[in-house]
């Protein structure tokens, strides 16, 4: 269980601008994922909290013992931290094997007891046929895997990983992501993993935390993050599409219904409690959730939205159709490809698929 | 023909080697000083290593001889400890050849100890290293090559070094006189044969001692 609460301020320098880091956390065992844009301070709160830098304010606890803590000026050294840290380059000894690599990791062990340990781990992260040989001749999944071997051989309260999957192609990112689950299924510690990748805080994340200019602005697990962004800032940090303003013109509980106008059109959407008409509000409505057809002319049907249509554009799984006024829907590629030269298009909002930010 | 005297060549080639082993400890040891800590007056140090490079040899020895001689405190207590005073021995001469080797070893080591990627150091304390574990298995492997191309740089000043050592070794013929202040004893005598075969033999030294540290260096870098 890690409970942190760090500030730390950098004066603005010569190329940067100021910043400052005030952000609270709290994990158990599991892995919480800090998702946010680059710059944003992911990097330097596990820092923090390994220990490499000395935050001006704050308390850090490990498992009830303190790491840092500004009132009483306690500041362990990275040493005596036991907090696993796989670097972003993984950081392997260049000049040693895999298997010394480990071996230094684990020089506390009495030597019996460290020749074990090497060997069960290289075992246990399929590492013992190439174990001779130095980081520059393995593969990069082998580099990964032993830099991760590594954090964990000696017992840390605490896995602290730096964008682990940044540059790495997609079967790498596949191999990472499955060692991953491995670990945490094996070892009952808090993982923290910094990444400004969406995907990967669903593919790992038990809770997540965004992360904005040094503020955590939401956490949550993944699934009720995207689906209640707690503000506008993180529903476009997570790359939400189609936001847009909108005034609460009725509210009707007991038919789960309401009205919005949004630009200059009326909507029906679901009940939103908590709110009262007249709100202004954000709405947003995911681009698969929503369905275009062809406008043939006659009069829009209740909520349907007059559109045209300006770009297309591939997806995997579809063509994404871009309208005038930043209004993205998915189709399946079949639908659209029978209207592709269609211009004017009637964009249809399910009302649950409104929700509000 | 009369035979060549080798002593100078075996004293100065001892005194290099000496010089060169010595200066690596102290060298390397502020090196990292230099390199690893932030302290107070951590850059007037670097000046102060850095300084022999600037001053003239003779300038340098005029100092020695008045800190070392044997009316000084360090000159006593060297004497005390000895048996013997230090100037005009041979051992001054390694003294005098400290003096080149170690402001080099000091600059190329906190160089090479400062180019070692950091996340190197965070990843050993990270994984509970001392500091010395840390130095001797991390940081001293990686920058061995830069270490390895310093020494043999400072081996062959060593071996050169006249303005130091005649100030305060002198020129006694087969106790204290090196290569290079034999060479110049014998230009002065007229020797012009010894004077050739002295400066050939060296330079020959010399450049078999820049191959041998290419060829090293090389196969380093090839494997």
């Amino acid at each position: 269980m890690i409970e942190a609460r760090i500030g730390k301020r950098f004066p603005a320098g010569e190329e940067s601008a100021a910043f400052s880091l005030d952000i609270e956390l709290e994990a158990s065992a599991g892995v919480t994922v800090l998702f946010g844009p680059s710059g944003a301070g992911k990097t330097l709160t596990l820092d923090c909290i390994a220990g490499f830098v000395r935050p001006d304010s704050g308390r850090i606890l490990l498992d009830d013992q303190i790491l840092y803590d500004g009132a009483t000026q306690v500041h362990l050294r990275p040493q005596l931290r036991r907090c696993g840290y796989v670097f972003q380059n993984y950081a392997l000894f260049p000049h040693m094997s895999l298997r010394a690599n480990l071996a230094f990791a684990a020089e506390r062990l009495p030597r019996l007891e460290r020749h074990r340990k090497v060997n069960e781990m290289l075992e246990r992260f399929h590492l013992a046929g190439v174990a001779g040989r130095k980081p520059r001749e393995v593969s990069g999944g082998e580099k990964q895997r032993c830099s991760i071997a590594r954090a964990l051989i000696a017992g840390p309260r605490l896995l602290l990983l730096d964008e682990p999957a940044r540059g790495l192609d997609a079967p790498l990112r596949a191999d990472l992501y499955a060692v991953l689950r491995q670990v945490r299924q094996e070892f009952h510690i808090p993982i923290l993993l910094v990444t400004h990748d969406l995907e990967e805080c669903f593919e790992l994340g038990d809770q997540m935390l965004v992360i904005r200019e040094g503020r955590a602005v939401q956490g949550g697990s993944p699934r009720a993050v995207i689906d209640h962004p707690a503000s506008v800032e993180v529903a476009r940090l997570l790359g939400i599409v189609n936001l847009f303003e909108a005034e609460i013109l009725a509210l009707d509980p007991g038919r789960n219904t309401s009205r919005l106008r949004m630009r200059d059109c009326e909507l029906a959407g679901p009940y939103y409690s908590g709110r009262l008409k007249g709100d202004r509000v954000w709405v947003f409505a995911r681009p698969e959730e929503l369905r275009a057809v062809p406008n043939q002319g006659g009069r829009p049907a209740p909520n349907q939205v007059a559109a045209r249509l300006a770009r297309v554009s591939e997806r995997p799984q579809g063509v994404r159709l871009e309208f005038a006024g930043d209004l993205f829907v998915d189709v399946p590629r079949t639908e659209f490809s029978a209207r592709k030269d269609n211009k004017e298009w009637l964009v249809e909002f399910p009302p649950q698929a409104i929700r509000i930010v | 023909m009369p035979p060549v005297d080798w002593f100078p060549l075996w004293l100065s080639l001892r005194v290099a080697a000496l010089a060169t082993a010595i200066s690596l400890v102290i060298g390397l040891g502020l090196a990292w000083l230099l390199a690893s800590r932030s302290f107070r007056g951590k850059e007037a140090l670097d000046a102060a290593a850095t300084l022999p490079l600037v001053l003239p040899p003779t300038v340098l020895g005029y100092y020695l001889l008045v800190v070392l001689g044997r009316e000084s405190v360090p000159g006593r207590l060297y004497e005390s400890l000895f048996g013997q005073p230090l100037v005009f021995t041979w051992q001054a001469a390694v003294v005098a050849a400290l003096f080149h080797a170690i402001p080099l070893l000091v600059k190329s080591a906190r160089a090479a100890f400062e180019s070692v990627d950091k996340s190197y150091e965070r990843a050993a304390r990270n994984l509970g290293a001392s500091e010395w574990r840390l130095f001797w298995r991390v940081i001293l492997p990686l920058a061995r090559r830069s270490i390895f191309a310093a020494s043999v740089l400072a081996f062959a000043r060593s071996l050169g070094d006249f303005g130091i050592t005649i100030m305060i070794a002198g020129n006694i013929p087969g106790r204290t006189q090196t290569v290079a202040v034999a060479i110049y004893d014998a230009v002065e005598a007229g020797n012009g044969r010894l004077a050739r075969i002295l400066v050939l033999v060296i330079s020959a030294v010399a450049i078999l001692i820049l191959y041998v540290a290419n060829r090293v260096e090389q196969r380093h870098a090839a494997a």
